[in-house]
């Protein structure tokens, strides 16, 4: 038998029929859905007198237009409101389970999956959200789809799809200190640009990789959609089976035993081919950090801002230009030093109990900057329960920072939750796209320790001169 | 939604990478149906924060009206997966965007919705964004585009996709009358998922 990456596997498992002419049709393992990208296909299906296929294989939860403030009190943004109580009524005529904002499981979609044990080795699975390659850290095919697609889905658990092709980003090496996952995919997509990995899967591979955690593997993929990825994964191995084991949704007793074996089988066969392959060595990386209006805008934090001059196409050069002008930073300059606003530690790239665990280890002891706003906001009421348990609340609290409810917050400036025009931030999110955290806002991504160092300063900082 | 051909003006926004958060912002998503959000359109760079229109954005000025194509720089549409972001151009009456490239999912939601996604190749590229304005012919069925000074290109497109258009194809249609081989597959693969 021909040799086949992961990703070849999977699709070969999930292929319901091919006709000529057609693309695939996919059936999909597990259909997460939210508030925002689902109302006009529950529309559709009224309109159209169907049913939810599979409501065991969709799970909703709440988490973008979903406020942070607190879980009891009204939604005040009357929009905002009327998208939460429509998600209610979604969920209650067709069926499917939802974690509201007083459930317990409440959370981003992204954290609330691998966290149960609904996302599982080998699966397909959808989301109306761009940001679903994060599940593809236990080793499944997970993309994001339109709002027409979460119809489709919903109407029938399959989705019409063509193959992409598979791309290798290779990590070795050990990393140093104060680099994090965060630091590997911000300088991945540094290097390959915003649109490399457009029409592929990331199978992200070496001894870098194998080493993480399963919550450093879900931070690498997450961010697979930056890097132009539909989708992004890591075979599964050790790590995740131990990861997954006595999860609330995962196999149990024999089913779990059965179950492992054929995750087995996953894993990219020796000579398979990959269309693209990305080598990275872990021990050249610095924490990193964007000066721009895009993820591939980013650079060591050591380093300097990138001078438009020194660009000769005259489309990118212009497309610096206006990054820095939006930003308000001066080409050639260290960011470093540079003074911040606000600290976001949150979103489904770094909400997880060790994103906090590290913010908090360098917050412990110390003070927020007084000129500095920081948000910390746990991906789920799990990571919250957890944190708390812990005393990273504490920590946080008594620093000055502001520990708030779980979901999506500022991330993306839906939830009352953003920027003042002008601001700076460093954030610990996905996306520095203009306005993406408030209008006029200016965001700097970087990982959870860089943020935590910056927020004592009040200056982008690098970590390891408080480590 | 169908699409054979279309005969335009162009409006030309001459930047790469413009991606869904400006396209339509977060903050128009908060819709639970797909009216007004045409309002939302590029809001950040067509308005100022008064609510003024800016006169230099390409699609404010006076030659750009009734434009139906949108010519824009590589990797149209990046960043999320909001279906808003199509429907938001549909509802400006924009049922073509030209570019060298596009993002896998916008590209997706575009051709669900009517909307042409036109990969070109670099030189009619730089043609087009060099003449705002200028009428292009689309042709769906021979995949072709006549470019302003006459010459004609191809463009490629998913042999699916362009049947749909084409015909007006009911795709969730064409999805349920395969219910009996879903119903099979279901049947040899149970879910791992416990109940
Ligand atoms: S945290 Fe941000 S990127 Fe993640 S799902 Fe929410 S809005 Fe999207």
């Amino acid at each position: 038998m021909k040799a086949r990456t992961i990703v070849e596997k999977i699709w070969d498992n999930h292929v319901v029929t091919q006709q000529p002419g057609a693309p695939a049709l996919l059936y999909i393992d597990l259909h997460l859905v939210h508030e925002v990208t689902s109302p006009q296909a529950f529309s559709m299906l009224r309109q159209r007198d169907l049913k939810v296929r599979r409501p065991d294989l969709t799970v909703a939860t709440m988490d973008h237009s979903t406020p942070t403030y607190s879980r009891t009190l009204p939604v005040l943004d009357p929009a905002g409101a009327a998208q939460l109580e429509q998600m209610e009524k979604n969920c209650a005529e067709f069926g499917i389970r939802l974690y509201n904002r007083l459930s317990d499981h409440q959370g981003i979609v992204h954290v609330i999956g691998p966290e149960q044990g609904l996302t599982q080795p080998g699966m397909t699975i959808t989301c109306g959200d761009s940001h679903t390659a994060t599940h593809g850290a236990v080793g499944a095919l997970a993309f994001g789809i339109g709002t027409s697609q979460v119809g489709h889905v919903l109407a029938t658990q399959c989705l019409l799809q063509t193959p992409s092709e598979t791309y290798a980003i290779q990590v070795d090496g050990a990393l140093k200190k104060g680099v994090s996952a965060k630091d590997i995919i911000l300088a991945v997509i540094a290097k390959i640009g915003i649109g490399g990995g457009t029409g592929c899967v990331f199978e992200y591979i070496g001894s870098t990789i194998r080493g993480l955690s399963m919550e450093e593997r879900m931070t690498i993929c997450n961010m697979s959609i930056e890097g132009g990825a539909r989708a992004g994964l890591v075979a599964p191995d050790d790590t995740t089976y131990q990861y997954l084991n006595g999860r609330e949704f995962a196999p149990r007793g024999g089913a779990w035993d059965a179950a492992v074996s054929c995750w087995k089988q996953l894993p990219t066969d020796e000579g398979a081919e990959y269309s693209k392959h990305l080598r990275l060595d872990a021990g050249e990386l610095e924490p990193m950090v964007t000066f721009g209006t895009n993820p591939g805008m980013g650079i060591p934090i050591s380093g300097a801002i990138p001078n438009p001059s020194s660009i000769s196409d005259p489309m990118a050069k212009s497309d610096l230009v206006k990054a820095l002008h939006y930003m308000a930073l001066e080409p050639g300059k260290p960011l470093l030093g540079h003074p911040i606003n606000v600290v976001f530690v949150g979103s489904c790239t770094n909400s997880r109990i060790s994103d906090l665990r590290a913010a908090a280890s360098v917050i412990k002891g110390r003070k927020v900057n007084p000129k500095v706003r920081m948000l910390v906001v746990p991906g789920s009421q799990q990571v919250k329960k957890q944190a708390e348990a812990e005393g990273l609340d504490k920590i946080f609290r008594e620093a000055g920072a502001d520990f708030r409810e779980a979901g999506c917050s500022m991330c993306l400036a839906m939830n009352g939750d953003q920027l003042e025009p002008g601001e700076y931030s460093v954030s610990t999110s996905n996306r520095n796209f203009e306005g993406r955290q408030g209008k006029g806002g200016r965001t700097l991504l970087a990982s959870p320790l860089t943020a935590a160092a910056s927020a004592v300063t009040g200056v982008v900082t690098d970590v390891r001169t408080l480590l | 939604m169908k699409f054979q051909t279309l005969e335009s003006k162009t409006v030309v926004i001459p930047t790469d990478n413009i991606d869904t958060d400006q396209i339509i912002p977060a903050r128009y998503l908060k819709a639970i149906s797909k009216d007004g959000l045409g309002e939302g359109l590029f809001r950040d760079w067509r308005f100022n924060a008064d609510g003024t229109p800016k006169p230099d954005f390409p699609m404010n000025r006076p030659e750009a009206k009734g434009a139906q194509i949108l010519v824009a720089g590589d990797n149209f549409g990046c960043g999320s997966s909001r279906e808003h972001a199509p429907w938001a151009l549909t509802q400006n009456g924009i049922r073509a965007v030209i570019s060298t490239s596009f993002a896998d999912i916008f590209k997706g939601n575009a051709l669900k919705n009517g909307l042409l996604p036109v990969i070109v190749p670099p030189d009619a590229h730089s043609e087009l964004l060099h003449s705002p304005g200028a009428v292009v012919k689309i042709d769906l069925r021979s995949q072709t585009l006549v470019l302003p000074d006459g010459r004609t290109v191809e463009f490629p497109i998913d042999g699916f996709a362009k049947h749909c258009l084409l015909e007006g194809v009911d795709e969730l249609g064409y999805m349920l009358q395969q219910k009996s081989a879903i119903a099979a597959y279901e049947a040899a693969h149970p879910s791992s998922i416990r109940a």
